[in-house]
């Protein structure tokens, strides 16, 4: 044995000193960075500091469905208001999409051959064009409707113009919390409902009308309240005032364009995860219950949609993860999210790019995490449970 | 004729053209139904999608014979009853287009880097090529002839990258942020997995963080964040700060790829790597990733699908590809109101692409299949 030992054979000692030395470089690139930032800063004269956030903002946003937002607010008012913003059009869009996707991947595995084809080349020809040329394309759709004095009606309360959608506005009146807290009400007890059906089956074999009854529960409990509150709700009816609509609620055409070509673009892909969903479950699974007598639509409900599903779920979190960061193209055609509000104008009137570019980013990290976090957790729900 | 037996009908016929027709589109009153609807809005959609593209459509010439030079003389503003699509708008800009704002006495370099691209790519793509031995050493020298080629130098006369644009940009942007990001991409997959705590934590954070957040703000942190990190005197151009955003952007996602594959490699191989004597290097060069690669290169042709279509997004910071060459086309005075035209037309280059693209995923994930299959038998 040779006894002078060889420090960089040794197998500990490596990578202790490749770890050092990677952490070093790391730190030292840092430093660097940091100083030659700093010096960057001040030779362009540019603030540092989160003190913008409180200064007005100076600007006004066309779209903001929840906060009452006027150019005297603050750039922390546009964050939020592009924060909820990004959510909004996130949200519709996945909710959206899934359904979209959901039937398009049934229909392409149907047994209509018309049908198959029409869905297969809408899924072609959605996937294989850029998603940020879909939305203008639907932008530009949308802003050759007719003027807002030539708006398509119908019946006299849906006004669609170049503006977008008027609709009426629900006014919700003293008592009308009741109803919403009704609603939710029987939601949770219908999980509870659930639940104890499943008890009940899994002990005594009789079942129970679960679907039927929540479902009438959640639409007839709230009903009921409402009406023996003697109705708490009121419209607010849009109706034309000189050049524009005065009243109501208004849906803008880039919330449209954005929600349109991100559901349709997005159920693309989802069909396809969908599809070979459903196809990953292997022909005896169908025919071992077929012979066990169920039904058709049983089948699909009992045997095959919970088997899909775990194959489903991954690769859906995924599509949902997409659709909310691509919901960050609505600076193309000017809806107010994050990236457009406070990303790009209140970038651009105050200078500070580092801090604004640092929220965003830690923004949409924390949105993806949420997202990712709860899809896990369904998840697990949905995995085979081996005993 | 006895009681117990009884005589059916025979069974309907499930071949021939009427079979077919009634087990794939009238199997049932309900398919029925949506095939009779489904037929009835093809009949009224496909003439009238052909009669606007192509038939009632002006390539150069109006109806009255006019060469087209403004959007006035286009047949669909002049009569907007029988008019189609006027794609004289596409002729007449299609330098701007294909090259963007290219010299045009240097322009055959452009022409030149395109068809070498080709047989660069070519070989690459199928292993049965021939010579493919002696057409990859070309692959692997002519990111460098291209850079010169396009970029000037080397006694070229040098053309700025902000007179780059169109189908140009496009194909720079997505061929080589590629190229840069795969062996970045394996470096990090590799990281990921390693051993050593620091490093593995290092490339996870660096890689979930880059697919955490879209690639819009990557592409505003390499326009607006990356020149205050560099120091006075360097300065990049335009096209290089995105190239950097893109470049990470899509060695994030190529590493999750190839890590995918990497895992889908049994313990097996590496221990029998490891007991013959391979370092850790030697491990992954000659045995680990030829095979991860291989399986995973499918799904790497699929994230650089996404990758083509995403570099539509610089046209947000400002770059003219072939979209931002688009909507420079119609904010022109002269073509107003033909959008229609140019996204069809910017739409078709992609499809063209991507779908070629993800043709060639299939052909290859057929093949690994059945280069499986043959092994197991």
């Amino acid at each position: 044995m040779r006894s002078n030992v060889n420090f960089f054979s040794d197998e500990k000692f490596r990578s202790i000193f490749f770890q050092t030395l990677v952490v070093g470089l790391f730190a030292l690139g840092i430093f660097f960075i940091v100083q030659t930032t700093a010096y960057n800063l001040e030779k362009r004269n540019i603030a540092t500091g989160w003190r913008f956030l409180t200064d007005p903002a100076g600007f006004d946003i066309s779209f903001s469905p929840f906060i009452d937002f006027k150019s005297t607010d603050t750039h922390l008012d546009v964050y939020f208001v592009g924060v909820l913003n990004t959510l909004l059009v996130s949200f519709c869009g996945c909710i959206a999409a899934t359904i979209l996707g959901f039937l398009v991947g049934i229909i392409r595995l149907s047994s209509n051959w018309l049908l198959v084809r029409v869905a297969y080349i809408y899924v072609e020809f959605t996937r294989n064009v850029p998603l940020l040329l879909q939305i203008i394309l639907w932008y530009s759709i949308l802003i050759q409707l007719p003027r807002v004095k030539q708006s398509l009606e119908f019946l006299d309360i849906f006004f669609i113009s170049n503006r977008g959608i008027y609709s009426p506005r629900p006014v919700f009146e003293n008592g009308f919390s009741y109803v919403f807290l009704a609603f939710l009400l029987a939601i949770i007890s219908s999980f509870i409902l659930r639940k104890w059906a499943k008890k009940r089956q899994d002990t005594t074999g009789r079942q129970f009308p679960v679907i039927t009854s929540a479902f009438g529960m959640i639409v007839f409990l709230p009903l009921l309240l409402f009406f023996i509150l003697g109705s708490p709700l009121s419209f607010d009816y849009p109706a034309l005032k000189g050049f524009n609509f005065k009243g109501g609620m208004v849906i803008r055409p880039e919330f449209i364009a954005m929600f349109l070509a991100l559901t349709i673009y997005t159920a693309a892909f989802i069909s396809e995860t969908v599809r070979s969903g459903i196809m990953s479950v292997t022909k005896g699974q169908r025919e071992a219950s077929a012979s066990l007598g169920l039904k058709k639509n049983w089948i699909m409900r009992l045997i095959i949609i919970p088997q899909a599903l775990r194959v489903i779920v991954p690769p859906l979190t995924s599509q949902y993860l997409n659709l909310t960061k691509n919901s960050s193209l609505g600076i193309a055609v000017g809806y107010a999210d994050l990236v457009h509000g406070f990303g790009g104008i209140s970038l651009n009137q105050t200078g500070q790019a580092i801090e604004c570019m640092v929220i965003v980013m830690a923004t949409y990290l924390t949105i993806s995490l949420t997202i990712s976090l709860f899809m896990n957790i369904y998840n697990r729900s949905i995995q085979f449970k081996e005993k | 004729m006895n009681e117990i037996t009884q005589s059916r009908k025979p069974p309907v016929a499930t071949t021939g053209i009427l079979g077919w027709l009634r087990m794939n589109l009238f199997s049932n009153w309900v398919n029925s139904l949506i095939s009779l609807f489904v037929l009835y809005i093809l009949f009224q959609f496909i003439p009238w999608i052909l009669n606007w593209t192509v038939f009632a459509a002006d390539f150069k010439y109006n109806f009255n014979g006019e060469e087209i030079i403004n959007r006035e003389m286009c047949s669909r503003v002049l009569d907007p009853e029988t008019g189609g699509a006027c794609w004289a708008i596409i002729y007449v800009r299609f330098y701007q287009f294909m090259y963007g704002f290219y010299p045009r006495e240097e322009v055959w370099r452009v022409n030149l880097s395109y068809i070498m691209l080709a047989i660069a790519i070519v070989p690459l793509l199928f292993d049965k090529f021939p010579f493919r031995k002696h057409f990859l050493k070309f692959t692997y020298v002519f990111p460098i002839i291209a850079f010169f080629l396009l970029n000037g130098g080397l006694g070229l006369e040098p053309v700025s990258t902000n007179k780059w644009g169109g189908l140009l940009v496009t194909l720079v942007l997505g061929c080589t942020g590629i190229a840069l990001a795969f062996p970045l991409g394996i470096v990090l997959a590799l990281g990921r997995r390693s051993n050593l705590p620091v490093i593995s934590m290092m490339c996870t954070l660096f890689i979930e963080f880059i697919r955490g957040v879209p690639l819009i703000t990557l592409l505003f942190f390499g326009m607006v964040m990356l020149p205050l990190f560099l120091p006075e005197g360097i300065d990049m151009d335009g096209l290089a700060r995105v190239l950097v955003a893109v470049t990470l952007f899509q060695a994030a996602y190529m590493a999750e790829v190839i890590r995918g594959g990497l895992q889908a490699i049994p313990q097996g191989q590496y221990e029998a790597a490891r007991s013959i004597g391979l370092s850790y290097w030697q491990m992954n060069r000659k045995v680990v990733l030829p095979q991860a690669i291989r399986i995973s290169i499918p799904s790497i042709v699929n994230t650089s699908i996404g990758l083509f279509k995403d570099t539509t997004l610089v046209i947000i910071v400002g770059l003219l590809d072939l979209l931002g060459i688009g909507r420079g086309a119609l904010a022109d005075t002269t073509w107003l109101g033909l959008a229609y035209e140019v996204y069809f037309f910017v739409s078709l280059v992609f499809f063209i692409f991507t779908f070629g693209m993800s043709r060639y995923s299939l052909y290859l994930e057929k093949k690994l299949k059945t280069g499986i299959n043959m092994g197991a038998d």
